[in-house]
């Protein structure tokens, strides 16, 4: 029986890398990376030999040499002889800093805005509409220097706090909006705050521990506790109890106007709080919009079927809407706080002493090295933007719905 | 007994529907049920009004009472004071600069102005050859040029002086709408394939042959590829376009001396401007400021990045590891680093990247930048798209036999596209709103002319009437294109029709 076909025994043909399927992947794929190859070696040959020319090298030796120059907001200490490398994490932090209070207050705004939105009442989705459209359709820039030039133009000067300046401290002369920037109280950690803070902590764990005991309970008997007061009461009268047994450790530190300024206290400068505000309002309007079209999309349905259920309209926000909403509203959510967090940047617009101003400006200006300077400046950025996708990642993978 | 006769009363005709009892109809029903529904909602309503009367009571007196006529901030607040006004706006500065804040220092054309609107004090200098000719003295012109504007209303500078940048934005309009809207018919898209060229000549000038030439060869280019296409496939005719485009347009061997293989074409556009000289005034790029940037650097980089974005985001769902991995590097460290900081690269490391002593245009660097930060974000929303596809659309495109270029063409990315265009669009409108960043790196955009105004010692210490005028300017182009999508989402929605 010969009736077995033949394989086709056919000896490599060079035009099979471009006809034959099995190949041609291969092919494009090599001319690909030599092409790639090629071109970066370009680059690299131009860039050897325009350093050549100029007589410069490749080195980071500049991170370890004097500064020189002063940072006006430091987390850390740091004098302008620390060197150009603590100068960058000084900037890092700031960046940081303002990153990590804006992404709180945007989101909420962002979240009462989205909430509002949906609102039934004309006239409050219509504030919200306006609000959200003017933001989203207008450049963060003009926002930042809009916010800066009402805390620097439109705020009195610290003189005015004088008797009869016509400018006043709120809330209770503990807080000054001026034009130098704002003043708020700063507490001293006293004898014995160690305990009050560790005490508060602790509150901090067991009101945790309690809400996943109430929880248990209620799964395996029915029961319920009535979790929100037992916290409120955690939360506040153990720490107290101790405050006061240990004398009020903690105190504040006042905010007096002495010559031209004030002193005392700790002074919120204009560029962040410009910097913030802006970041803040400009994205909370991105997020008002991912938090409607969140609760959006879980369909009515689901709210009706829960209250056939008999539940309550709170309970059903709370298990029933909430929680599919939030699998669509958290990675668009994160994304925004990751631009929020790329866009702080733009602190170069008001002086504020970001890693952009720090590293990729006044360091390279002094030390000539932008190839290195803006080299370190994105991998911060990238490494920064890699590891809150990574946290997102992550959050989809247990989130997404199980299919089995 | 019929039991007709045993009803006392039947009616025969229909009753008119009654009226609805008072606070159950109209405006009044409305109120009730969106504004006073519980007590939350009305105590809302109450403070959202408070909230709007008050802020309107603080704005309206200051925008309304706004001065329009005066020389300076001085000038404005005086006047001010002697209506007896507690706030007024300046936007007198606005109506003296607002050509500023559109154009930038863009030269206005002083030769077609004079001729139409200062003729006689033209023909006392001297006419125009004494005046704008190549001999004439650089010191009278700018005297002569500084008269004139002063004599001339904004309008009329605006209308006639800077006609190459307007003319170019409306053909800009042109060329776009039928892109925009279907209705128009076809053969507008010729003209708009065309608009590229025809804008850079109007808003760099320069000779007509730059443009024409390049028009030319990638035209060449185009009929060569298709027909080594018609021989050697789909994929040999790309090639032999990109190919036909680099001989014509690069002289590939640098080193046998310019004119060495390829004589004629790195000297075509000079050999047929000494044959037809036709050209405007040439602009370089540093000139260009204003609105004007942001329309400039905004069109080139919406029209460029989408389909580089769309190839990128193709590459990066490719079964090819190494392509794939190309794209999936670019497209995160592009979009893992802030615009600003790619705006610094283009500003100080290109220089180190080219070839010694090359340089490129300011202008078209910020151009390549945005377009290639764009194009990042671009192909990420063009992957969702893609994503959301069902894997049942890829392979109903195998079985029936298309290729892979024919199935994306006609199966896969006009869904995916139409799922894509509010993120599309909203790329779209970021990149527009990121243009006002050019001015860390040194252009003149509007926010930066706001600077060079404020430096001036007349409006020194004007801040709100500049801004609101920026911001009202990008929120009119922003609005439209966010509410471009709405239409287009709803033209294109063929379910649940």
């Amino acid at each position: 029986m010969a009736d077995t076909t033949e394989m086709p025994q056919d000896k490599f043909r060079l035009s099979q890398l471009l006809y034959d399927a099995r190949y041609r992947s291969m092919t494009i794929q090599v001319v690909a990376a030599m092409l790639l190859m090629l071109s970066l070696a370009w680059l690299v040959d131009n860039t050897i030999q325009n350093l050549a020319a100029l007589g410069k090298d490749f080195s980071f030796s500049f991170l370890g040499t004097t500064a020189g120059y002063d940072i006006n907001q430091q987390l850390i200490p740091f004098t302008s002889q620390d060197t150009h490398a603590r100068a960058a994490l000084v900037g890092i932090l700031n960046t940081l800093l303002v990153a990590f209070l804006g992404c709180i207050l945007a989101t909420v705004i962002g979240v009462l805005a989205g909430v509002l939105r949906l609102s039934k009442n004309f006239v409050v989705s219509g504030i919200m509409t306006f609000y959200v459209e003017a933001m989203r359709n207008t450049p963060l820039l003009i926002w930042i220097l809009i916010v800066f030039a009402v805390m620097t133009e439109a705020t009195p000067q610290p003189r005015d706090f004088r008797e009869g300046g016509g400018a006043e401290m709120i809330l209770w002369d503990s807080v000054a909006i001026s034009n130098r920037g704002v003043f708020v109280p700063k507490p001293l950690w006293g004898e014995g705050s160690g305990l009050v803070v560790a005490v508060f902590l602790l509150s901090l764990a067991a009101i945790f521990i309690l809400r996943r005991f109430a929880r248990k309970r209620q799964e395996q008997t029915g029961q319920q506790l009535p979790v929100f007061r037992l916290s409120l009461a955690l939360f506040f009268v153990p720490a107290l109890l101790v405050y006061f047994i240990m004398g009020a450790p903690i105190t504040l530190e006042v905010p007096e106007l002495g010559g031209f300024n004030f002193v005392g206290g700790i002074q919120i400068r204009n560029s962040l709080i410009a910097l913030w505000l802006a970041l803040s309002l400009y994205t909370s309007a991105f997020i008002a919009e991912i938090v409607r079209s969140g609760i959006l999309s879980v369909s009515r349905g689901q709210t009706e079927a829960s209250f056939a259920l008999g539940m309550q309209p709170n309970r059903t926000m709370q298990l029933v809407i909430l929680p599919q909403a939030l699998r669509v509203i958290i990675p668009p959510l994160i994304s925004q706080f990751l631009n929020l967090t790329k866009n702080s940047s733009l602190a170069l617009a008001v002086g504020y002493m970001d890693v952009r101003s720090t590293l990729g400006g006044i360091t390279i200006n002094q030390t000539g090295r932008e190839i290195e300077g803006i080299l370190l400046l994105g991998s911060f950025y990238l490494i920064v933007s890699l590891i809150i996708s990574s946290v997102m990642n992550l959050y989809n993978s247990s989130v997404k719905l199980k299919e089995r | 007994m019929s039991k007709q006769s045993s009803v006392a009363f039947v009616r025969r005709d229909m009753i008119p529907p009654a009226p609805p009892p008072p606070g159950q109809a109209g405006v009044l029903r409305w109120m009730r049920e969106n504004l006073f529904s519980s007590v939350t909602n009305t105590v809302l309503t109450i403070l959202s009004i408070y909230f709007i009367w008050s802020v309107l009571a603080s704005i309206m007196p200051w925008t309304l009472n706004g001065i329009w006529v005066a020389g300076s901030l001085t000038e404005c607040r005086e006047i001010r004071d002697a209506r007896g006004i507690e706030t007024a706006a300046c936007w007198a500065v606005i109506n003296e600069r607002w050509l500023q804040l559109l154009f930038g220092f863009y030269p206005t054309d002083d030769v077609l102005l004079s001729g139409l609107f200062y003729a006689e004090p033209l023909a006392a200098a001297g006419g125009v050859e004494a005046v704008f000719g190549a001999g004439s003295n650089a010191t009278d012109r700018i005297e002569f040029v500084g008269m004139m504007k002063g004599d001339l209303s904004n309008f009329t500078i605006f209308w006639f002086g800077y006609w190459r940048p307007l003319l170019a934005v409306a053909l800009l309009v042109v060329a776009v709408a039928p892109i925009l809207y279907s209705s128009l018919p076809r053969s507008l898209l010729f003209f708009s394939m065309l608009y590229p060229f025809i804008g850079v000549f109007l808003f760099w000038g320069g000779s007509i042959w730059g443009p024409m030439t390049v028009a030319m060869g990638l035209a060449a280019a185009f009929f060569i590829g298709r027909f080594v296409a018609t021989r050697f496939g789909l994929l040999g005719g790309g090639i032999g376009a990109v190919i036909a485009f680099i001989l014509i347009f690069l002289n590939p061997l640098p080193f046998i001396d310019h004119g060495g293989l390829f004589p004629l074409f790195p000297h075509a556009k000079d050999v047929l401007h000494s044959i037809i000289p036709f050209g405007l005034p040439a602009i370089p790029s540093d000139q260009f400021g204003g609105f004007m940037l942001a329309i400039i650097i905004g069109t080139s980089g919406i029209v460029l990045s989408l389909p580089i974005g769309i190839l990128l985001a193709l590459g990066r769902q490719s079964t090819m590891p190494f392509i794939r991995w190309v794209c999936v590097t670019f497209i995160e460290v592009i979009r893992g680093v802030p615009l600003i900081v790619w705006l610094f690269v283009a500003s100080t490391l290109l220089k180190y990247f080219l070839p010694p002593g090359s340089s490129f245009d300011a202008l078209l660097r910020v151009i390549i930048l945005v377009t290639l930060f764009a194009s990042a974000y671009i192909a990420e929303v063009v992957r969702g798209g893609l994503a959301a596809l069902p894997t049942g659309q890829y392979e109903a495109a195998d079985s029936l036999g298309l290729d892979y270029w024919k199935s994306m063409q006609l199966i896969v990315l006009p869904q995916a596209l139409k799922i894509s265009i509010p993120g599309i669009v909203n790329t779209f409108i970021g990149l527009f709103k990121d243009t006002t960043l050019v001015v860390f790196v040194g252009l003149r955009d509007p926010l930066g002319l706001t600077n060079a105004i404020r430096a001036t010692g007349e409006w020194n210490g004007i801040y709100w009437e500049l801004y609101i005028f920026v911001a009202l300017l990008f929120f009119t182009f922003c609005f439209f294109m966010s509410r471009y999508s709405m239409y287009l989402e709803r033209k294109l929605q063929t379910d649940r029709r």
